[in-house]
């Protein structure tokens, strides 16, 4: 009873926080710039209305175009119900489980990206071309530091690398941690293309990666890869929230909370990065990725040495 | 490698070599067909029940009598061998058509007979003299089989470079044979098998020379040279055949000579593994920036082997440290990918050779919006697409899956320094992933989507129901089999037990029964393809007309895009490829850019040759054909000559022999 309790506060929670993140960053940048800035519920408001629209399909587009939306969302979704959001287990937890979690946002990844090539723009390509690069790069770094915490707890399942087992760890290997936490962070910034990767306000030749992908899709499609994204956000949040925060109180009335607050304190720093930093030069962003595995690859040897 | 692009009825052919071309066809298919249907029925039985059979005839043949026979093993690399033959040989049937009015089909079709007979026979030999017999007619028929275009200059060298390669190869496996034979007194595999444990230092040398030649055949870097350049050479059916399984045969020869030898020594699995690691890094680092998409394919074929070659040392590894979960981990991810990997690169092949069939051109630069023009062939290349990328649902990820977790076992049966390796390899297991990712984003964003690239794409046009009926059992085959794991690792208890002994089989009951992941991994599968379904009804029931609307791409302002401002794909692995990579691994830029106020005649060339046979092989090879030629002095083509060499060696030996003969009287 308490786990079917748990799993549905984990889905409810999964599945209505992640739009909530966007409305903190942005807000976070208002208020930086001096601004009043969108209400916080902005992004419920704008799917809502995205899913009532009607949509514009491009004449050059197949299936791939509308799969890029359809998969991006599902993949994501699924990804949501594999990492543990408070200290018990998550709903789907299995041995491995960590390597079915990484591969499922690859597969958005491919089909969002055949989705842009498959408008035929050249911009929408560069998108495409930059995204894959990239997650190429930030997936090592996004390994290895789970393989710090599939050492450290010595066991293969995400729950119980995330669990509750990790506050002991912070004490005596926490160099290893600290190093693990700084490198999600990055792979945070670049899998959800944040600055300093890209700048996800603007939707036309400012921002390169993930936005200028979507120029092509419209109304429900469009609300699904909004949605969709803001998963993946919430996603990472979750883990490095996870990573830093791993102590339980015990009850879950307080670990539930203590999680939420967290996760909006991830998106404040997000909020207060993009308010003090610029976008990377474009040839800078592989050199930042690969320092980011390298700082994983520290933080194992730390660990083995 | 040009396709005639209208293969229809042309008027000038006249009716009755039409019909010979049919019949011909129609006998080249039915004997595969029925060969293979023939072969299918024992080794269904065998591998289900994990008995064996022999027949053993009292023929001498060297050092041995002829015998076959089938064990799970045999039987384990029999199914692949007699299915996608199957299904190749029906594709080829209309494949070949095309070019029925420029060749005799029947010679290609008597070698495609005699190529599936000589793999079946390469599996099924009981005697080092057969397989190595069987051997040759199989690697033999698959160059006559590559240079079916042996107008081309291209092909012809293709063609020879595969002969060389496969040759020096088997001059290694030859060797490894007459060593394990000495020790046996028989080149019989039962005599070779019962012998009592061979030397380490025996077993050693025996391992590295059957690692090269048979690496040579699994196309493990630096032995891969032959593969870019045969592959695409080769009709696509044919590319099929031996990218799916040919080189398979590499691993079944090297898992048959380590049975003979017992338990390995533990560094037999780190070699293995690490030239696994490098292949499949470097395979696919140059699948990223080939213009040909069947280089790409025979790229990532090296890349697979690779993988198949690192699951394979970690299961080494494992036997030799007395694990018997990474054992048999390693093994069954080995195993299985040498299925799944059979299974998705036929797919790609025949989706590639329909596209080649359709526009004419293997040239990606030269493709696009093909999704619109032949939607089967095009569906079929990306669900391909998406099992080599290893992503879930299909079924090259649950093979992925496994090659982890054996690693991640390897991990936590391993303390101290020497645990960093395989933390290491999983981080370049991670990269290898992503790069395998561009790199078939890259193939099926530039060949199907998008606006086609030249007129020969725009008319493109589908195949045929006989080239399009064995892509779809394929693409059956690979969701099948990523929703049934367990199911079809359970088929390989009997090899492992032949293989690792029945300590290591109880290890993989175990671990089916106490924590069934693999099952999870399945189920999963199942849920990701109805989660997709009903997201898509659900887009579908959003986006209904009337309020649906279509129009053109936006082309961000531009009044005038054109299809080449489309992103090419070299443009689209540039990043990667021209800055990332490896100097010694990067594509060769050249031209002249524009340069001042009034630019002249400009040009770009990007060539990407394989680098170790463009920087290791060619110069070396060369280096040495220019001192052998300095030995046509003695060449002089006049018979005196001859004569005279012929009168001197035959006074040398005279010398030796009596001088020996001294030698033992004194």
């Amino acid at each position: 009873m308490n786990t079917i309790i748990h799993d549905s506060v984990h889905v409810v929670l999964a599945f209505s926080l992640p739009p909530l993140l966007l409305g903190v960053i942005a807000k976070t940048k208002a208020l930086f710039a001096g601004r009043v800035g969108p209400p916080l519920l902005q992004p419920y408001y704008d799917l809502f209305k995205l899913f009532q629209k009607g949509s514009v399909y491009s004449t050059t587009t197949t299936w791939v175009f509308r799969a890029g939306a359809v998969v991006g969302f599902v993949s994501a979704g699924i990804a949501v119900l594999l990492i543990p959001l408070s200290g018990s287990a998550a709903p789907i937890s299995f041995t491995g489980d960590l390597i079915l979690f990484a591969y499922l946002l690859g597969l958005g990844r491919f089909f969002t990206a055949s989705a842009a090539l498959d408008t035929g723009s050249a911009f929408e390509g560069m998108g495409a071309a930059r995204e894959v690069t990239f997650a190429c790069l930030a997936e090592p770094a996004f390994f290895l530091g789970l393989l710090v915490l599939a050492k450290l707890s010595g066991s293969l399942q995400l729950s119980g690398m995330l669990g509750s087992s990790l506050a002991t760890h912070w004490a005596n290997a926490g160099d290893s941690l600290a190093l693990v936490l700084l490198s999600w962070f990055i792979v945070l910034l670049a899998e959800n293309s944040r600055i300093p990767f890209d700048d996800p306000n603007t939707h036309l030749e400012l921002t390169m990666i993930h936005e200028v992908m979507v120029l092509d899709h419209g109304g429900p499609a469009f609300g699904m890869i909004l949605y969709g994204a803001a998963l993946k956000l919430f996603v990472f949040g979750a883990l490095v929230v996870r990573l830093a925060v791993p102590m339980t109180v015990g009850s879950a009335w307080l670990d539930w909370p203590i999680f939420v607050a967290g996760l909006l304190v991830v998106a404040v720093v997000i909020g207060v990065v993009e308010s003090t930093m610029a976008r990377l030069r474009l040839t800078r962003v592989p050199v930042l990725l690969v320092a980011a595995c390298l700082l994983s690859a520290f933080a194992i040897i730390l660990l083995v040495r | 490698m040009d396709v005639p692009a209208n293969h229809g009825s042309s008027p000038g052919a006249d009716a009755s070599s039409a019909s010979r071309a049919s019949l011909q066809t129609v006998l080249g298919v039915g004997c595969t067909l029925v060969m293979c249907g023939v072969a299918l029925v024992p080794t269904v039985r065998i591998l289900c029940a994990g008995t064996s059979e022999s027949v053993r005839l009292t023929w001498d043949l060297f050092h041995g009598a002829f015998c076959i026979g089938i064990d799970p093993l045999s039987a384990f690399f029999l199914l692949p061998i007699l299915g996608l033959s199957a299904l190749a040989a029906i594709y080829g049937g209309n494949y070949l058509l095309a070019y029925r009015d420029k060749k005799s089909l029947g010679s290609t079709w008597f070698f495609f007979n005699l190529f599936v007979a000589g793999m079946i026979s390469v599996v099924i030999a009981r005697t080092a003299f057969l397989f190595l017999v069987a051997w040759e007619v199989m690697s033999l028929s698959a160059y006559f089989l590559v240079t079916f275009e042996h107008e081309k200059a291209e092909v012809r060298r293709a063609g020879w470079i595969y002969l060389v390669a496969t040759h020096l190869g088997v001059a290694f496996i030859f060797a490894a044979f007459v060593l394990l034979g000495r020790r046996a007194g028989s080149l019989e595999f039962d005599v070779i098998q019962d012998m009592p444990a061979t030397d380490s230092v025996t077993a050693g040398v025996v391992f590295v020379l059957a690692t090269i030649g048979f690496g040579a055949k699994a196309g493990f870097v630096p032995f891969h040279v032959w593969l870019p350049e045969a592959h695409p050479a080769a009709p696509s059916h044919v590319s099929a055949l031996m990218s799916g399984v040919m080189i398979k045969m590499g691993i079944y020869g090297l898992v048959r000579i380590v049975t003979f030898m017992g338990p390995p020594a533990p560094w037999w699995g780190l070699t293995l593994g690490a030239l696994g690691l490098l292949t499949a890094l470097v395979g696919i680092s140059l699948a990223l920036h080939q213009r040909d998409m069947k280089r790409v394919l025979a790229y990532s074929s090296i890349e697979n082997m690779g993988l198949i070659g690192l699951a394979l040392g970690i299961g080494l590894w494992g036997w030799a440290n007395r694990l018997p979960t990474v054992a048999v981990l390693g093994m069954t991810a080995a195993l299985l990918h040498v299925w799944n990997h059979g299974l998705m690169k036929c797919l790609m092949f025949f989706a590639a050779g329909s596209v080649l069939h359709g526009t004419g051109t293997a040239d990606m630069e030269k493709q696009g919006g093909l999704m619109k023009r032949m939607p089967w062939t095009a569906s079929a290349l990306i669900v391909g697409a998406v099992a080599i990328a290893s992503l879930p649902p299909l079924n090259g990820f649950v093979s992925k899956w496994l090659i982890y977790s054996s690693l991640l076992r390897c991990n936590s049966s391993s303390t101290g320094a020497s645990g960093l390796a395989p933390l290491l390899t999983i981080g370049l297991l991670a990269l290898i992933g992503g790069l395998a990712a561009i790199a078939f984003v890259r193939l099926t964003g530039v060949v199907l989507l998008g606006s086609p690239r030249s007129k020969a794409a725009e008319l493109a046009h589908e195949s045929s129901a006989w080239m399009l009926g064995p892509m779809a059992i394929l693409a059956g085959l690979c969701v099948t089999a990523a929703l049934i794991p367990r199911v079809v690792t359970g088929q390989m208890r009997h090899v492992l037990d032949q293989v690792l002994g029945t300590e290591a089989s109880r290890s993989l009951l175990r671990l089916e029964t106490s924590d069934t992941p693999l099952q999870i991994v399945g189920v999963i599968n199942a849920w990701t393809i109805v989660a997709f379904v009903a997201a898509t009804f659900l887009l579908i029931a959003r986006s209904r007309k009337p309020t649906r609307k279509d129009a053109p791409t936006w082309g961000c302002g531009y009044v005038k895009p054109t299809v080449r401002m489309q992103y090419t794909g070299r443009s689209f692995a540039e990043t990667i490829s021209e800055h990332l990579l490896p100097r010694f691994l990067r594509p060769r830029i050249g031209g002249q850019l524009p340069r001042g106020l009034f630019p002249a005649e400009s040009r770009f060339t990007a060539e990407c040759p394989d680098p170790v046979s463009d920087r290791v092989y060619e110069p070396f090879f060369g280096r040495w054909a220019e001192r052998f030629a300095r030995l046509r002095v003695l060449q002089q083509g006049k018979i005196h000559v001859y004569l005279v060499y012929i009168a001197v060696v035959v006074v040398l030996a005279l010398a030796w022999v009596s001088i020996r003969g001294l030698w033992g009287t004194a």
